[in-house]
């Protein structure tokens, strides 16, 4: 690969750690006023806010190394659903508290895993967002896995939530440990991370978390996948028609 | 500033590391004045705190063409006060004859309440925040407890975490049993 090819492919997969951080930033959001009591609320936001900060740096950096003009805010308001390379488990509904804190879980105990090899990235940005990141993730996952806890190993009603939460992401997650030639370049040229190794930890600290909660592993008996190639449930098309309407329909209007 | 006299005011007995290397990178500035003129520049969130005893101002150069570069690393990912602490910086550096100032962004070595200077747990205190707690010889900051935390208006132990994430994303929020009052607490991170 060449010099400028490494420079092309690390600008894509800035934009995709971009548009994980920004979709799951997105759906937590959702609960600003919604969650069940106010320190809940207050979390939530906080998490929420820690994503879109993430979302901001890894476009940043993406619009540095194309050096086309284009700024974060292209990245984020102008691009369609087909364009966003987020994977599918951040973009699906926020569901009820079980499902967001599940979801949190999940993604939580991957991210701890993936900055901590991001971190060692031979390039200084993305090591740099890595390392503020993984700090923010340890308060994130203490805060998953509580909630993990107490939902599944709480009462029959919470429980039962959990366990069908659980149940739906399972088949959302086999996406998180694939990599594409992209990223399998990447991977090699000591920029991107091997997320394909980080599954045995992974499913052991989850599987010890859910186990502990009185929940069960489920059985990978199916698998969705597609959100890196810009294949997308129809829930990613409802969150831009949001989050994009503004942007839209004021192109560039400010505060 | 005369590093003897900083660490005078200082009621915890050993300085972090972290801090040491700052004031030691700012004794050896040659621009004293411009550090002097930024120590006006406050945190919004917590105006109490200067953006040098918070940690976040990390470097300040005046270049041969006279235009002074200031680099600075953010606190939290998301945290809005960003934007207001490099506006605050620039109109200050302006103001004081300066026209010329650029604010760069440093996200490594990563911002850690490690960089807190001494004077800066005392002014968190005295505006009612209890400041970090750190962990001597633990690897990484420890997250913040269930209790224990000393409260900024009575001086008690004896308090209780209320909510992991407080009204900004630096903080938590905690009750004192003693004088009942509520209190946020500065996160390690």
């Amino acid at each position: 690969m060449t010099d400028q090819d490494l420079r092309q492919a690390t600008q894509a997969y800035a934009v995709r750690l971009g548009d994980d951080a920004l979709i799951l930033g997105h759906r937590l959001s959702e609960w600003t006023s919604r969650a069940p009591f106010l320190e809940e609320d207050l979390a939530l936001q906080n998490v929420a806010l820690d994503y879109i900060g993430r979302a901001r740096m890894f476009y940043g950096y993406a619009a540095e190394l194309s050096a086309d003009g284009r700024t974060e805010d292209d990245f984020a308001y102008l691009r369609d659903a087909r364009q966003f390379s987020n994977l599918l488990i951040h973009e699906l509904p926020r569901g009820d508290f079980a499902f967001t804190m599940a979801r949190q879980l999940l993604t939580d105990v991957f991210s701890s895993l993936y900055l901590e090899q991001l971190l060692r990235s031979t390039d200084a940005t993305l090591a740099g967002i890595a390392a503020k990141a993984a700090k923010e993730t340890r308060y994130h996952l203490r805060r998953s896995r509580e909630w993990a806890l107490r939902l599944g190993d709480g009462t029959d009603e919470s429980h039962a939530r959990m366990v069908r939460a659980i149940d739906e992401l399972w088949g959302y997650t086999h996406e998180l440990f694939e990599l594409d030639a992209l990223e399998q370049q990447l991977a090699d040229a000591g920029i991107g991370v091997d997320n394909a190794a980080l599954r045995p930890a992974w499913l052991k600290q989850v599987s010890a978390i859910l186990t502990e909660a009185t929940l069960r592993v489920p059985e990978d008996s199916w698998v969705v996948r597609g959100g890196r190639t810009g294949y997308h449930t129809e829930n990613l098309g409802h969150i831009l028609s949001e989050m994009q309407s503004v942007h839209r329909a004021y192109p560039g209007v400010s505060w | 500033m005369n590093k003897t006299d900083t660490l005078t005011l200082v009621d915890r007995p050993v300085p972090t590391a972290a801090w040491v290397q700052r004031l030691q990178h700012r004794n050896r500035s040659p621009v004293p004045g411009l550090w002097a003129l930024l120590d006006a520049v406050k945190d919004p969130e917590v105006p109490a705190l200067s953006l040098w005893d918070l940690g976040v101002l990390r470097d300040i150069e005046q270049q041969d063409n006279g235009c002074i570069r200031v680099v600075i690393s953010p606190t939290y990912s998301g945290c809005p006060a960003l934007e207001a602490m490099r506006a605050d910086i620039i109109s200050t550096l302006q103001q004081a004859g300066h026209p010329e100032v650029e604010v760069h962004t440093a996200l490594s070595p990563a911002w850690s309440t490690e960089a807190l200077s001494p004077q800066g747990h005392e002014q968190l205190r005295a505006y009612g925040i209890a400041p970090p707690r750190h962990c001597q010889g633990c690897s990484v900051p420890e997250l913040t407890p269930e209790s224990g935390i000393t409260c900024p208006r009575c001086g008690s132990d004896d308090t209780h975490r209320i909510s992991e994430f407080g009204s900004t994303a630096c903080k938590a929020l905690f009750q004192c049993r003693a004088c009942h009052e509520p209190f946020d607490y500065f996160k390690p991170i």
